[in-house]
C-alpha cells in the first residue's frame, strides 16, 4: 500500500462537466474491467437472490453423506463436514462474505476522507495532531492491526467490521490528506479565497470535486484487500461464528478434510479470490479511466 | 546525511510511542475484567481486590501506562497467563522462526518479482508484458491462506513429497539448516512469498517503464550505448526502490504471518498470537503484538534512511 504517493490527475483543474461520463465510456471499452464489473454483479445477484438459487438449505446436515464428493447425486458440488450441501453453502456465503468483505471501504472512505480533507485543509497544527495519531495506526502491518483489534475485542461480526474499518481509516485518510495539500495551493483556491468564499464553501466547490476522485479509486484498490482479511479473520474464527455460511469460515471448518475430499475442501477458497481477482481488476480499469497515477 | 538519519529517527519516536499505547490498550478494550483470566469464577471479594493491586489495575490508567512501558523498556512483558511462563521468553523463539520464514519468502518473492517485473517493463505491452502482469494481479488477490492450503493438497496430499505442518524435524526446539528443515519450510515460504512477488512485480514494471522513457535513456541510445550498458543505467535507476519496497515487504510479511503460519502451524508469532487470542491471553497477545508493530516501524525507519542515503533525491521533508 503506498498511500502517500498518489498524485493529482493532471487534468483536474479543468475538469469539464463531461468528466464523468468520459470515465464511464472509457471503462465500457475496457474488456477486462467490464468482465470483472460482471462478476461482480453476477456475485452481488448470487447474493440477492440465494434462496431462489440454492438448490437446498444451507443449514440442513445429514451425517450420513457426509464429505460427498463433487458430483454426488442431488448435490453438484459435493457435501461439507456436517453433511450440507456445498453449493448451496457457498451461493449463500456470498451473502456473509461480501458484507463483511465490502461495507468496510465505503464506511472507512467517508471517515477517512473527512479526517484526511479536514486535516489538509485546516493545515498547521491540528494537520500535524491529526495525522501524526493516522501515522501511529498506519505503523502496524493491516493483518495485524485486523488481527490484533478483532482478537481484543472478540469474535463476532460486528466486531470484525469494526476491526477492518479501523484498517482502512489511516491510508484512505492519508490519500485524501496528501491530494488536499496539493489542491489546497493552488491559485484558484486563492482567488476564490480572496474572493470572500468561506472555508465550507471552498472545500464543496473546489476541494471536494478534486479530491474524493483520486481517494475514490484508492478506496476501490482496497476492496480486494478487504475481501481476503474479512475472510481471513472468519478463517481464524475471528469472524463469523458458525453455523454460518461464509466463505472464510467454511475454509476452516473444511481444512481436517483435505485428506478425504481436497477438491471439496478448496472450492470457498475459490470463491473468494475469485471475488478479490474481481475487485482488483475492476479498481485497474477505473484507475486507467479516471487516469490517476500511483 | 547524518542530520537526516536524526530526524527521521526523532521523527520515529512518537510514532512508537503511540503504537505502544495501542498495544497497552487493546486489553483495556477488551471486553469483560482482565482479571477473570486468571481468578476462579468463585473467587472471593478481598482476593479480586488483592489481584487487582497485584497487577496494578487498582491505579488510573496513565499510571499503568508508565508502570508497564517501564517494565517493557527493561525487557519484561510479564508472565503468559496459560504457561505461566515469561512472554519475552515464548516470544524470543517465535520470533527466529518467524524472521527465518518471512525471510526465505522475502527473498523468493524478491527474485521472482523482480524477473517478472523487468521483463515485463522492458517489454511493455507485449504479449509476455500481459502475462507477466496477470501473473502479478493473481499474486495479489490470492487468498494466501486458500493458497497454503491448496499446496499442502498438492505436494503433501496427493503427490506427499513434502511435509503438511510443522516447524521442522525435531519441532520447535532444534533448527538445522539441512533438507530435513528445508522441506518444512519450503510450502509456508513458496506460498508467503507470492504476496511479497505481486506487489515487487507491479511496482517494477510501473518504474523500470518509467526509467526507459526519460531522455537520458535516449540520449545513452544515440551515443551509441548497447543494450547492456543501458540495462546498467536501468538496474541502477530502479535498484534503490525496489531494496526499499522489498524491506517493508519483510515487515508486512513478519505481521502478517499469522494466517499462513496457522495454516502450517509454524511455531512462529503468529502461531503465538492464534494462541493467545483463543486463550484469552492478555500479556501474550499485547507482548507479541507490540514486538511485531515496533519491528515492522524499525525496518521502515531503516529502509527510509537507507534508500536515502543511496539515493538522495528521495529525501522527505
Amino acid at each position: 500500500m503506498t498511500a502517500a504517493t498518489v498524485t493529482l490527475p493532471a487534468a483536474a483543474v479543468a475538469r469539464s462537466p463531461g468528466y464523468w461520463s468520459g470515465v464511464a465510456r472509457r471503462l465500457m471499452r475496457d474488456p477486462v474491467a467490464m468482465a470483472a464489473l460482471a462478476v461482480i454483479v453476477a456475485l452481488v445477484l448470487m447474493a440477492i437472490l440465494a434462496p431462489y438459487l440454492a438448490p437446498n438449505d444451507p443449514s440442513k446436515g445429514m451425517m450420513l453423506r457426509r464429505l460427498k464428493p463433487i458430483g454426488f447425486a442431488g448435490f453438484p458440488l459435493g457435501t461439507d463436514e456436517l453433511g450440507r450441501d456445498m453449493l448451496s453453502r457457498l451461493i449463500y456465503g456470498a451473502r456473509l462474505s461480501l458484507l463483511m468483505g465490502v461495507t468496510p471501504v465505503p464506511i472507512a472512505f467517508v471517515i477517512g476522507a473527512a479526517i484526511g480533507i479536514t486535516a489538509g485543509y485546516v493545515g498547521g497544527l491540528p494537520n500535524t495532531l491529526i495525522m501524526r495519531t493516522v501515522d501511529i495506526f498506519y505503523a502496524f502491518p493491516s493483518v495485524l492491526l485486523a488481527v490484533a483489534l478483532s482478537g481484543a475485542l472478540g469474535a463476532g461480526l460486528t466486531n470484525a467490521l469494526v476491526s477492518l474499518t479501523l484498517v482502512f481509516v489511516p491510508p484512505i485518510a492519508r490519500v485524501a490528506e496528501s491530494v488536499t495539500t496539493q489542491v489546497r495551493n493552488l491559485d484558484y483556491v486563492d482567488a476564490a479565497r480572496a474572493s470572500g468564499a468561506g472555508a465550507f464553501t471552498i472545500v464543496r466547490v473546489h476541494v471536494l470535486g478534486n479530491v474524493l476522485g483520486p481517494v475514490f479509486v484508492y478506496a476501490t484498490s482496497l476492496v480486494s484487500v478487504s475481501m481476503i482479511l474479512a475472510s481471513g479473520l472468519s478463517f481464524l474464527g475471528l469472524g463469523v461464528r458458525p453455523p454460518e455460511p461464509e466463505w472464510g469460515l467454511m475454509l476452516n471448518t473444511l481444512r481436517t478434510a483435505i485428506y478425504t475430499q481436497p477438491m471439496v475442501a478448496a472450492l470457498p477458497g475459490v470463491m473468494i479470490f475469485i471475488t478479490s481477482v474481481a475487485f482488483n481488476m475492476f479498481s485497474d480499469g477505473l484507475r486507467g479511466a479516471m487516469d490517476v497515477k500511483s | 546525511m547524518l542530520i537526516y538519519a536524526v530526524k527521521r529517527l526523532v521523527y520515529m519516536l512518537p510514532v512508537a510511542v503511540g503504537v505502544s499505547i495501542v498495544c497497552f490498550l487493546l486489553v483495556h478494550i477488551a471486553p469483560g475484567d482482565p482479571l477473570t483470566a486468571v481468578l476462579p469464577s468463585d473467587a472471593s471479594a478481598e482476593l479480586q481486590a488483592q489481584m487487582r493491586a497485584v497487577y496494578g489495575f487498582d491505579r488510573p490508567l496513565p499510571v499503568q501506562y508508565g508502570l508497564w512501558a517501564w517494565r517493557v523498556l527493561h525487557g519484561d512483558f510479564g508472565a503468559s497467563i496459560a504457561t505461566g511462563r515469561p512472554v519475552a521468553t515464548e516470544l524470543a523463539n517465535a520470533v527466529v522462526n518467524s524472521l527465518i520464514l518471512a525471510a526465505v519468502a522475502t527473498c523468493i518473492g524478491f527474485f521472482f518479482g523482480t524477473l517478472f517485473g523487468v521483463v515485463a517493463g522492458y517489454f511493455r505491452g507485449s504479449l509476455i508484458d500481459r502475462l507477466c502482469s496477470t501473473l502479478s494481479v493473481l499474486g495479489v488477490s490470492v487468498p494466501h491462506y486458500w493458497l497454503g492450503m491448496v499446496l499442502v493438497i498438492v505436494f503433501s496430499v496427493e503427490l506427499g513429497w513434502l511435509p503438511a505442518t510443522g516447524g521442522g524435524p525435531g519441532g520447535s526446539a532444534g533448527r538445522s539448516f539441512d533438507w530435513a528443515y528445508l522441506q518444512y519450510l519450503l510450502l509456508p515460504a513458496i506460498t508467503m512469498s507470492v504476496i511479497p512477488m505481486g506487489i515487487v512485480a507491479r511496482t517494477l514494471r510501473a518504474l523500470v517503464g518509467d526509467i526507459l522513457n526519460q531522455e537520458f535513456i535516449n540520449a545513452l541510445g544515440a551515443k551509441g550505448l548497447e543494450h547492456r550498458g543501458i540495462f546498467r543505467h536501468v538496474v541502477k535507476n530502479a535498484a534503490p526502490t525496489a531494496f526499499a519496497v522489498m524491506g517493508l515487504q519483510l515487515g508486512y510479511l513478519l505481521g502478517g504471518s499469522i494466517l499462513i503460519e496457522t495454516v502450517f502451524a509454524w511455531p512462529g508469532t503468529g502461531f503465538l498470537l492464534n494462541a493467545a487470542i483463543f486463550q484469552r491471553d492478555l500479556p501474550l497477545l499485547q507482548g507479541t503484538i507490540l514486538v511485531l508493530a515496533l519491528f515492522f516501524v524499525g525496518v521502515n525507519l531503516v529502509v527510509d534512511i537507507v534508500q536515502t542515503s543511496v539515493d538522495p533525491r528521495m529525501q522527505r521533508a
